[in-house]
């Protein structure tokens, strides 16, 4: 294997085809555990014929059904912008991939602002949205951009406060420094144990994961497609392949954002008990779990509950859950301080 | 003269425009091919962000032509039309309309045919309002609580087949009673001049199922604060305002006034039974939707009380085998789940009305839109037009 980890561009290849296959790889994972699962929910089997056994090949057989259909362009719509949203919305999610660690070292990239990226990346999915709404030359299409644009605006600020009380605890931005210093917390102390920023920064977690599923427009924070308003909002254009492309952006946007939960606030790929060399093996396995369980709760979520008014929603943010976030970083520090 | 925070709000809108910057409204038309609309109603809506103002229903594009086509069908024939007007309750339709033309002929309609027709249109109150339950919460964005009650609805649906040999379309009432021999057909030797066996006791099992279902339906919507906080205080209809637009049943009783034809009128024997009217306090989106919830169980007590006291006896009075209405002209009106549902018949002694003016609930309903919308958010538009739960085809006839 080391020569294959020695040679630059080598390395590059196999980075690059481990995120091209792993994100449409989870979107479609994800896509069918929300299928199966709401069914669950709602009484009913759910995708049952397509590949034989659980209609596994469900999401495979709709994708191709997607790139049969016709590619169609409203005339009065902005053809370069139109054609080029979708993989605005794309690109967020792959980039916000590069900074996720999978194993002790197992990142595409350990940046020293691994969080500032991420946040910063994981908003350009909402401006794909807005992009999408605009240059469609609809009435439903255009308010769904906007009300994504708004949301966009009320829900990055509690999105990057919340973590703020985690940099704090950990003293780094980096993500695999995060991992870390969650893995041995009381290093200074000596106690020789850590666990998961989840119990100190219980409000934190909560208020990145409302906050999450508001950046990921997802119910209760569905406002820019909500179909009972806006017919499909941002997307009532787009069809086809181009519609695909949203459809796995949502699902692969879904995975990323909680995988960067995952690390923020329930140790990432560290499990207590495992030795540095096991964890090399076992995190990805251990990190894979830990989304699951996130993006099982965002599921649940979606067949739970109705949506916000836009209003109720930016009240929520503005009202409550920034000056919550802003009180819980106060406290952080002054617990950092009395510890340390 | 009171300011409101709508006034306020148009006002500081106003003032914006004048010194900032220049606006225009954006005129919206929702619908009427449109999720949330219920079938083909256009809204035509003036649009300031997210707040709309001067929405305009526009009807029209189901109109079916029932009143004139009846003046050339025979009475036997018109049961079929008037089952779809309101297809969500198609069995309740039929009702007031054989009631109109037995009175005209001075029909003596024997007890067992109308305690049927008061199960059935009780069942049929249960399963229009099943269907609310159903898509009112997919209009708030949640989809799941429309399973569960589209689950006990089916049970309702089947029981009604199993009755009438139609689910939406019944078509079981005959002048002077109802259809014999449901669901028989030509292959029995001989023919069954009764309910199928066993509908009873099927019905009985399906209204504590029904019961159970409305306490989880509660149980899961009521209990959400943001269903709570959608529709409380939301598109509130004050008493003088939904009386003087004629809207009536439940969306009536839900800002608080008392009256239900079925006390009131006689066309069917409700007086033999026990049970409530319920009423709402504000006339809230939420009063409507509790209101409903409650007629329910209601309706499953009616039903329950008709089974134990349903006599025996012949379903068919004697009636000729041309049926000719005696000339004249009557209204019956009855408490449909839509609201008010009255036909004026006017006979001239021959096998069809001479004319049939039809008063349907859904009509008058939604004249009230253009007054509750006024100024109202976009998903509020939705949430209050969901809560008058009207049905396309009792609007355009």
């Amino acid at each position: 294997m080391s020569w294959l980890l020695d040679n630059f561009w080598l390395l590059l290849v196999a980075k690059v085809l481990f995120v091209a296959t792993l994100i449409p790889l989870a979107g479609m994972v994800i896509g069918f555990a929300e299928m199966k699962l709401s069914a669950k929910m709602q009484n009913r089997v759910g995708p049952y014929f397509a590949g034989g056994r659980w209609g596994w090949a469900q999401l495979i057989a709709d994708g191709v059904k997607f790139f049969q259909k016709e590619d169609i362009i409203p005339e009065e719509a902005d053809a370069p912008v139109f054609k080029f949203a979708p993989v605005l919305v794309f690109i967020g999610t792959v980039a916000l991939f590069v900074v996720i660690p999978f194993g002790p070292g197992m990142s595409v990239r350990n940046l020293d602002v691994g969080i500032f990226y991420a946040l910063a990346v994981s908003s350009l999915a909402t401006i794909g949205i807005l992009v999408a709404g605009w240059s469609s030359a609809n009435k439903y299409s255009l308010m769904g951009g906007l009300r994504a644009a708004g949301q966009l605006i009320a829900y990055e600020l509690p999105l990057v406060l919340a973590t703020v009380g985690v940099v704090v605890m950990a003293g780094t931005m980096s993500l695999e420094g995060i991992v870390e210093s969650q893995a041995d917390w009381f290093s200074e102390l000596g106690w020789g144990y850590g666990f998961p920023f989840v119990i100190p920064q219980f409000i934190g977690f909560v208020i990145f994961m409302i906050a999450a599923l508001a950046e990921l427009s997802r119910i209760p924070f569905d406002m820019p497609i909500a179909e009972s308003e806006l017919v499909m909002g941002y997307l009532t254009e787009y069809s086809g392949f181009r519609f695909l492309f949203f459809f796995l952006a949502e699902f692969a946007n879904m995975f990323t954002m909680a995988a960067l939960a995952a690390t923020l606030f329930l140790g990432g790929y560290w499990a207590p008990g495992l030795s540095a060399e096991s964890l090399r093996f076992a995190g990805p396995l251990i990190l894979g779990g830990k989304i699951f369980v996130l993006v099982f709760a965002m599921i649940w979520f979606r067949w739970t509950f109705p949506r916000f008014r836009e209003d109720q929603l930016q009240s929520l943010a503005w009202k409550w859950l920034i000056p919550i976030s802003l009180v819980n970083i106060v406290a952080t520090g002054a617990l950092k301080v009395a510890i340390s | 003269m009171n300011i409101t925070d709508q006034d306020l709000v148009r006002h500081l809108s106003e003032v914006s425009v004048s010194v900032e910057l220049e606006t225009e409204d954006m005129t919206l038309n929702i619908g009427p091919q449109h999720p949330s609309t219920h079938g083909v109603l256009r809204l035509v809506a003036k649009v300031d962000g997210e707040r709309a103002y001067d929405v305009k229903p526009v009807i029209g594009y189901m109109h079916r032509g029932y009143e004139k086509l009846a003046e050339v069908r025979n009475y036997p024939q018109i049961t079929t039309l008037i089952n779809r007007i309101d297809w969500v309750s198609g069995y309740a339709n039929e009702v007031p309309f054989i009631v109109a033309a037995e009175k005209l002929m001075e029909l003596e309609v024997p007890e067992r045919a109308q305690y049927i027709r008061l199960i059935l249109t009780e069942m049929a109150r249960i399963s229009s309002h099943l269907v609310f339950m159903a898509s009112y919460p997919l209009e708030l964005g949640a989809a799941t609580p429309l399973f569960f009650a589209l689950r006990e609805r089916e049970r309702v649906l089947d029981l009604l087949e199993g009755v009438t040999g139609g689910r939406f379309h019944p078509n079981f009432n005959r002048i002077g009673g109802v259809k014999p021999a449901a669901g028989s057909g030509s292959t029995m030797r001989k023919q069954i001049q009764d309910l199928p066996k066993g509908f009873l006791t099927e019905t009985r099992q399906a209204m504590d199922e029904v019961a159970r279902a409305c306490d989880q339906i509660e149980d899961l919507v009521a209990g959400n604060e943001i269903v709570l906080a959608r529709t409380k205080g939301i598109g509130t209809l004050p008493v003088e305002v939904a009386a003087a637009y004629g809207v009536s049943g439940p969306n009536l009783r839900a800002s608080g006034v008392r009256f239900d034809l079925r006390k009131v009128e006689d066309y069917l024997p409700y007086d033999r039974f026990d049970f409530e009217v319920p009423v709402g306090k504000n006339g809230d989106c939420w009063d409507r939707w509790w209101v409903r919830l409650e007629e329910i169980r209601q309706s499953v007590a009616i039903v329950r009380q008709a089974i134990d006291g349903i006599p025996s006896g012949p379903l068919q009075a004697k009636v000729p085998k041309v049926i000719k209405v005696p000339a004249g002209e009557t209204y019956v009106r009855a408490e449909n789940p839509k609201g008010e549902m009255g036909y004026y018949i006017v006979s001239d002694g021959g096998q069809g009305p001479y004319r049939l003016k039809i008063r349907s609930a859904s009509f008058s309903n939604i004249s009230i839109l253009p007054w509750i919308l006024e100024g109202v958010m976009i998903p509020d538009i939705i949430a209050i037009m969901g809560s008058l739960d009207f049905v396309l085809g009792d609007v355009d006839r």
